[in-house]
């Protein structure tokens, strides 16, 4: 042995690091193996893609010209076990004889689900007091935006809304 | 031959002497009754454990199910309806008891030098017991739990940058579905209790290894130089073996803790089930648990300017200020030279306290059931004055407005609103709104608010 044994620690020694070494590195491995998985599939809601669908929701008829109706229909892609939970509504208005307007059921305030109230023209959201007018602007309350509006069409003599995300303002 | 079986279970295991040691170790004097809140909160923790493992038996995680798995439970199930309860109860117990034991923790600066580390794993436990609360009372899955969901989206989607994806990922997707349910599941009842145990552990070993603290006196200050040798001299003068001197209250205290559950659970019964969970149901009326409630108010009554802050900043401010604390670990412990800390405390209880009561009224929430005025309280048979009264109610006054008890009280009480505005100021008023109010010269016809001025104008 050249190396000066100042400087180099003794055989025993180096192999006692290297197999700690060692050791820490391959236990790194098997978490990274164990995690990378596991955070991946909890995140996976960021990735996937929900497609979006056009869903009928009653022949245009059925709807009085003037008047906004509650109308439910059911999300793109439910899964199989999502039972109600797959419902979601609209507040559908039938501007004239060709033209709808489809607003969110969320404030924009938090979520909650408002309410078209007829008598008053407004809408009106039971969790912190936001009030909205029948074009979705905000009158009153903490909304800081107004009611977002869903893409409606006529297709084939029905009215027909699409899915979209839960607006998060 | 009992005594050898332990003899031989203690040699090769070491857990009696272990045990022993834990039990036996001395405790400084007249430490009283203040020192009973951690082993209670951990008494209801355990609570929660064992009747959250006995409904997990029944409960079906799935979005389309649980409702139906409740039902069950809480309705034909043998003892359902008391497991349910004392659930609910138990970690109401546990929420209200770490409150109270990091307010005394707080209160007796018992976070100082050498125990820093006891308050940030309790700091920690602290943040978790509130995501169990949340997390559990989303397993309620209800109409209000499927809205409670929402609503937490949507205020994590007000963070910069990160809100979008934050909500996506409560949701688990664009929408309440399917995956919502599962993962709040596997939050409740894997994950965040997995992290609670192990901090306990954690938090339990810092107590033995640092001892419990002493009663502070004024005048006693916190040098990490002449702390511990202090605090061993205090042991050797008058320590006491914790079990049974000072082991005893947290006996006492703790059944009564399980006492009061049990009670509670047969008397006043779980939580009742809302409407079925679906999102396409709009008669809701949103509210959270009791624990969070003062939260919600918070929300409500805020200046909208500065509620985006709130909610963003709000939460890690708290939390960041928890872990701060201890880096203030020496001086003076007693709570009569840091008459502050007795402010601060005081200060978030009454807080919590008064959002928590404007949360029970909610006056800022619309009426929706409000009845028609009676004619007794009309007390006017002109016939303008009678349709102003009974538009009043049709065109939606009355859901802000309250006469004589009938109302809401989102906007200010009109029954004697004559006394202070003119007919012209009301009418200008309805017409064109005011801070808070909407206008109604679109819903409204002239006729109507003519109508509608005549009534208010009587009311004085």
């Amino acid at each position: 042995m050249d190396t000066d044994p100042q400087t180099e620690p003794p055989q025993p020694l180096k192999r006692r690091r290297f197999l700690a070494r060692m050791s820490i590195a391959l236990s790194a491995a098997v978490g990274t193996v164990l995690g990378v998985p596991v955070i991946g599939f909890l995140l996976s809601p960021l990735t996937r893609k929900s497609p979006r669908v056009w869903r009928p929701v009653g022949p245009v008829d059925a709807f009085p010209v003037g008047q906004t109706v509650n109308v439910r229909f059911e999300d793109a892609s439910p899964l199989p076990w999502a039972g109600v939970t797959a419902r979601t509504a609209a507040w559908l208005r039938r501007d004239d004889e060709s033209h709808f307007t489809a607003y969110t059921v969320h404030c924009t305030h938090l979520g909650c689900p408002v309410r078209w109230v007829a008598e008053a023209k407004l809408f009106l959201c039971p969790c912190h007091g936001g009030v909205y007018y029948a074009d979705g602007s905000v009158s009153a309350g903490p909304p800081p935006k107004p009611l977002p509006q869903y893409p409606v069409r006529v297709h084939d003599g029905q009215v027909e809304i699409l899915t979209s995300p839960i607006p998060i303002v | 031959m009992v005594k050898r079986f332990f003899a031989w279970l203690d040699d090769r295991s070491g857990l009696l002497t272990a045990a022993r040691h834990a039990l036996e170790h001395p405790v400084p004097p007249r430490t009283g009754w203040w020192y009973v809140f951690g082993s209670a909160t951990f008494i209801a923790f355990v609570l929660q454990v064992v009747t959250g493992i006995a409904l997990a038996t029944a409960y079906v995680p799935s979005s389309g199910q649980a409702y139906d798995s409740l039902r069950f439970i809480s309705d034909q199930a043998l003892l359902g309806r008391f497991l349910r309860g004392m659930h609910y109860f138990g970690a109401s117990a546990m929420v209200l008891l770490i409150g109270i034991h990091v307010s005394r923790t707080y209160l007796m600066a018992a976070y100082k030098f050498p125990r820093e580390l006891n308050w940030l794993t309790g700091a920690v436990l602290l943040l978790l017991t509130l995501a169990l609360a949340f997390t559990g009372q989303l397993l309620r899955w209800d109409q209000n739990a499927v809205w409670s969901v929402i609503v937490g989206a949507a205020q994590a989607g007000r963070m910069p940058v990160l809100g979008p994806d934050l909500a996506r990922f409560i949701l688990a997707g664009d929408t309440i579905g399917g995956a919502t349910l599962s993962r709040f599941f596997a939050f409740h009842v894997f994950f965040i209790p997995a992290l609670v145990f192990a901090l306990v552990g954690l938090h339990l070993a810092l107590v033995l290894k640092h001892g419990i603290s002493e009663r502070p006196r004024a005048g006693d200050r916190v040098d990490p130089a002449t702390y511990r040798a202090r605090y061993q001299e205090l042991l050797r003068k008058e320590g006491v073996p914790f079990w049974p001197d000072a082991a005893w209250r947290d006996v006492v205290f703790g059944a009564a803790t399980v006492a009061t559950v049990v009670l509670l659970a047969i008397i006043v019964g779980p939580p009742e089930l809302g409407r079925p969970p679906d999102p396409s149901i709009l008669e809701a009326y949103p509210r959270p648990d009791w624990y969070f409630l003062w939260y919600f108010a918070l929300l409500a009554l805020a200046p909208h300017t500065i509620e985006n802050v709130i909610m963003v900043l709000g939460p890690p401010l708290f939390g960041a200020i928890l872990l701060l604390i201890p880096l203030f670990n020496r001086g003076e412990r007693s709570v009569r030279r840091r008459p502050w800390a007795a402010l601060v405390v005081a200060f978030i209880w009454v807080t919590i306290g008064a959002f928590w009561y404007a949360g029970e009224r909610a006056d800022w929430s619309p009426d929706f059931t409000a009845r028609p005025l009676p004619a007794d309280i009309v007390h006017d048979t002109r016939p303008e004055v009678v349709q102003g009264a009974r538009l009043f109610h049709e065109k939606g006054c009355e859901f802000c407005h309250a006469i004589a008890g009938y109302g809401g009280k989102r906007g200010p009480e009109l029954t004697d609103v004559a006394t202070r505005m003119r007919p012209e100021e009301i009418a200008a008023r309805i017409t064109n709104g005011g801070p808070n109010m909407p206008a109604y010269a679109r819903s409204l016809t002239p006729e109507e608010i003519q109508a509608l001025v005549a009534f208010l104008a009587t009311r004085r």
